[in-house]
């Protein structure tokens, strides 16, 4: 298909389940291919000496999570988009999640990849070594690529041991302001929790309308905090600790999960925030900064100051333990007025993050929302190269073309 | 688009807030069969959206996306945004049939199943396909295309019938065994009356045996649902006035039914009348009084029953009972109740089972693609008995149990607890 679409000049995009955000499966111009790969599903191999998996690149990651965990194996990265995103779509968004704190992100699991390449010819690189310096690392190049480079069709992926025990608890903050601080105070104190999630009130406010779990809505902040691991003393004891670093803090009170339905449901509650926001406003705009972690207290701040200045809410929820942010600017698109306030406050949160050290997208992508701003996040030295490596591996351009890059 | 502007339709902000998350598509069974966008719920909302404000003709594929929705209402239960794609595929229906209204569904859902003489008479579908035999009754209905396979399986789906209809057999009132605490309506639907008569009298036994003294009116009507499953919804109306009408004329404090499909839809009466001046209240007040039979028995004092059900039984959610009246730790509960009963829940128990009333007939592939993926997980649990408060759920089982070879019994879970009550 993409040899026949080399011959004409067709532009292709690849789509897992449509989940992405920053608009990076919407097929640009008008024509393109749209080539899904949700059919191509199904797992290929599991390999338990070597703790790999051999994946088409459709299969939805909690499928593939599920099967490996039937036999003690573990795939960490879990995007909040788990059940309705394609493997295929975490590599070309190298996609995060909670659990990136501990294990990593998407990339760091990616062994090998079967990719078709803009002129229809299949690249398969990588294998089952863990270490690999034979060339340039070809699977780290497709690894976030959002489509631009080649669709991938196959993916081997690395596996480790499923974690034995679990425990989660959630810190009820009056203070944001506290709530960041303390984030910074557990990392240091020498525990990695696998997920350290903040909330702010109007997170709360929204997840508790739609889903009525019974959580207080009227704090500042919450931080979602889960440890795991195979000794289940050590889990217990990092948890204890956490605990009382978050009541040192200022916490108002710590809740731990004490049965496997109420740590499901907190985990649903985090994984609902983004789409339940849609119910304070009739749009939404939601950024995906990354910071170094010891600025967050820092860029909260600023953020709301932002907010305050143009009148606009923000709501701040993220990954926090890993410096990931996602303030989400609440709007109507149909005032033109407020839409070209979200576009100033937009930039400003961008130059925030890039003032401290951070980076524009920790997951979600470039794709064609944040396209203007690469220049800016990149230098000119660098996007020049990525111009080049673009323009090497898909010189018509017909690979989800008018994406990334600005035009 | 002008020919749209005075049809009833569904309003902007049933659709335009869809944030494309797909959220949704997680839990759609037609998606997890598909695995297209347009069979999904989030491709049905666009669909919709596009369809409603122009930009698509409401063209035979369009609709076609309407009708292969299950209606499970997975997808209005998980939307964080509060869109109901489920409820929307419904609608769009309806605005297809004022369009190009489609004769044979008229001659079905108006002429026969509102009508409980004829369709007695007829005893649809079972008696008719006495009768003429299943191939014709289906070629009767329009369905022509029905594969032997199929046929099989539709005759799977049918339960022995009773020798006559319970609506004629059931007295309007039963007293309460020993001393009456309270005065509850029984809604008799049409299959529970039809097919499943010996469940619905267990019901009222058990209903009688807690002290309630139980008024089944003989001459309701269909409840609704499959005329509006069909986008017929004057019939709907229709149906819906009559049946308010008929409890009016009794004092009581409840209104019951052993039926989820009923059960959710006469809990909607309120709304599907909400614009009928005369009638918004009254239907109201009739929606706030009915309670599936479960849900009610969890709120009195229950009698502890003494005979015991020895056996493995697993439990599959009625989409129209777990998703449209959020009842589904109730049936579980009363089962618990009883001595020598070892449950045990099977995965994936909310799914729904394929049956959607009548996509075995309409979407057969589908159909029993879900079906065979609930007999998976139906299988695992090992279970000799799977109850479920729904007679489409338990025919779509039955037949699911056929296809597959398996031995486990279907049954209402009432109907269990009237068997550990003994007589
Ligand atoms: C509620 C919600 C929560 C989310 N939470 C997170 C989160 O916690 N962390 C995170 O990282 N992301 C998150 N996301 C974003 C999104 O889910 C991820 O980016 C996901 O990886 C996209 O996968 P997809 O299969 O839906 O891909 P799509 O959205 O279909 O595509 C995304 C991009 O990848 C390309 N692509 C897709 N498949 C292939 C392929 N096989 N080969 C080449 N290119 C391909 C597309 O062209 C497009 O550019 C969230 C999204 C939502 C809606
Ligand atoms: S219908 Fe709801 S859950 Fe589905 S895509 Fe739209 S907003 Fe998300
Ligand atoms: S009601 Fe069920 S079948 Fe229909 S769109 Fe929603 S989840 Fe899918």
């Amino acid at each position: 298909m993409v040899k026949l679409a080399a011959a004409e000049r067709l532009p292709v995009v690849a789509r897992g389940m449509g989940s992405g955000l920053a608009a990076g499966s919407i097929p640009m111009p008008e024509g393109s291919l749209v080539i899904s790969l949700t059919r191509m599903n199904r797992i290929l191999e599991i390999d338990t000496q070597n703790a790999t998996v051999l994946t088409e690149a459709g299969v939805i990651t909690a499928t593939l999570q599920a099967e490996v965990e039937k036999i003690g194996l573990f795939y960490p990265p879990d995007p909040s988009s788990i059940k309705h995103s394609t493997i295929g779509g975490n590599i070309a968004c190298n996609a995060g999640g909670p659990r990136c704190l501990k294990y990593g992100v998407t990339g760091d699991y990616v062994l090998g990849l079967t990719v078709v390449l803009a002129d229809g010819s299949i690249l398969k690189t990588g294998g089952k070594p863990i270490k690999d310096v034979t060339g340039y690392d070809l699977k780290g190049l497709f690894t976030g690529s959002e489509g631009t480079l080649g669709l991938i069709t196959e993916a081997l992926l690395r596996l480790v041991a499923k974690p034995q025990f679990a425990r989660t608890a959630l810190a009820e903050f009056d203070s944001l302001a506290d709530a960041s601080k303390t984030v910074n105070a557990i990392l240091s104190a020498g525990i990695v929790p696998a997920t350290l999630e903040l909330m702010d009130q109007t997170a709360i406010v929204c997840i508790e309308e739609a889903m009525k779990l019974g959580l207080n809505t009227d704090v500042e902040a919450t931080l979602l905090i889960e440890t795991d691991g195979s000794d289940e003393q050590t889990v217990l004891q990092e948890a204890a600790t956490a605990a009382q670093i978050c009541e040192q803090q200022g916490a108002r009170s710590v809740k731990v999960a004490q049965t496997p339905g109420e740590r499901n449901n907190l985990w649903k509650a985090r994984r609902s925030i983004s789409p339940a926001l849609a119910r304070k406003a009739p749009n939404k705009l939601g950024e995906d900064i990354t910071v170094p972690r010891s600025a967050i207290p820092e860029v909260v701040q600023r953020i709301r100051e932002i907010s305050e200045n143009y009148g606009l809410p923000i709501v701040i929820f993220g990954h926090a333990g890993d410096g990931n942010l996602h303030p989400n600017v609440l709007f109507d698109k149909r005032d033109p007025e407020q839409w070209a306030k979200v576009e100033k406050m937009v930039a400003e949160i961008f130059a925030v993050s890039l003032a401290v050290g951070g980076t524009l997208s920790g997951e979600h992508g470039v794709g064609l929302l944040k396209r203007p701003y690469l220049e800016q996040a990149l230098g000119p030295v660098s996007l020049q190269l990525q111009k080049q490596i673009k323009q090497a591996l898909d010189p018509l351009n017909i690979l989800n073309p008018g994406k990334m890059f600005p035009v | 688009m002008s020919f749209l502007s005075n049809l009833e339709k569904p309003a902007e902000t049933d659709y335009l807030n869809c944030i494309r998350c797909g959220l949704c598509l997680s839990v759609c069974p037609t998606y997890r069969e598909y695995l297209t966008e347009t069979a999904s719920p989030r491709g049905r909302v666009a669909l919709a959206r596009k369809g409603l404000d122009g930009q698509l003709e409401l063209s035979p594929n369009l609709t076609e996306q309407m009708y292969s929705c299950f209606g499970c209402m997975a997808c209005n239960d998980i939307c964080p945004v509060g869109i109901h794609p489920g409820d929307l595929a419904l609608s769009m229906r309806h605005v297809q049939e004022q369009i190009e209204p489609s004769g044979w569904k008229h001659a079905l859902f108006g002429g026969l199943i509102p009508r409980p003489q004829r369709m007695e008479a007829a005893t649809w579908p079972l008696r008719l396909y006495q009768r003429l035999g299943l191939r014709k009754l289906f070629y009767a209905l329009g369905l022509r295309k029905l594969l032997p396979e199929q046929l099989r399986d539709l005759e799977a789906q049918l339960p022995s019938i009773p020798q006559r209809p319970l609506r004629r057999v059931l007295p309007e009132v039963t007293a309460a065994k020993g001393e009456k605490r309270h005065q509850v309506g029984f809604f008799l639907g049409c299959a529970q009356s039809l097919l499943f008569a010996e469940e619905s009298s267990a019901s009222t036994r058990v209903l009688a045996r807690n002290g309630c003294e139980v008024t089944t009116p003989e001459d309701v009507v269909c409840c609704g649902m499959p005329a509006r499953g069909y986008g017929q919804m004057d019939q709907v109306r229709e149906q819906a006035r009559h049946n308010i009408a008929v409890y009016e004329r009794y004092d009581l404090e409840v209104i019951i039914t052993d039926c989820a499909t009923c059960g959710s839809t006469l809990k909607e009466y309120g709304e599907i009348l909400a614009d009928d001046p005369e009638w918004a209240a009254r239907a109201e007040a009739f929606s706030a009084k009915v309670r599936d039979i479960s849900e009610y028995l969890a709120t009195i004092p229950l009698e502890k029953p003494t005979g015991r059900v020895e056996a493995r039984v697993t439990y599959h959610d009625p989409c129209h009972l777990r998703r449209a009246q959020h009842v589904w730790e109730e049936p579980r509960s009363l089962m618990k109740l009883i001595d020598g009963l070892e449950f045990v829940e099977m995965p994936e128990a909310d799914w729904c089972c394929g049956s959607a009333g009548s996509q075995l007939i309409t979407h057969y592939e589908t159909s029993t693609k879900v079906l065979d993926r609930k007999m998976d997980n139906l299988n695992s649990t090992g279970a000799q008995i799977v109850a479920s408060g729904c007679p489409g759920c338990q025919m779509q089982l039955t037949t699911g149990i056929q296809r597959n070879g398996l031995a486990v019994r279907v049954v209402h879970p009432i109907t269990l607890l009237d068997e550990a009550y003994g007589e």
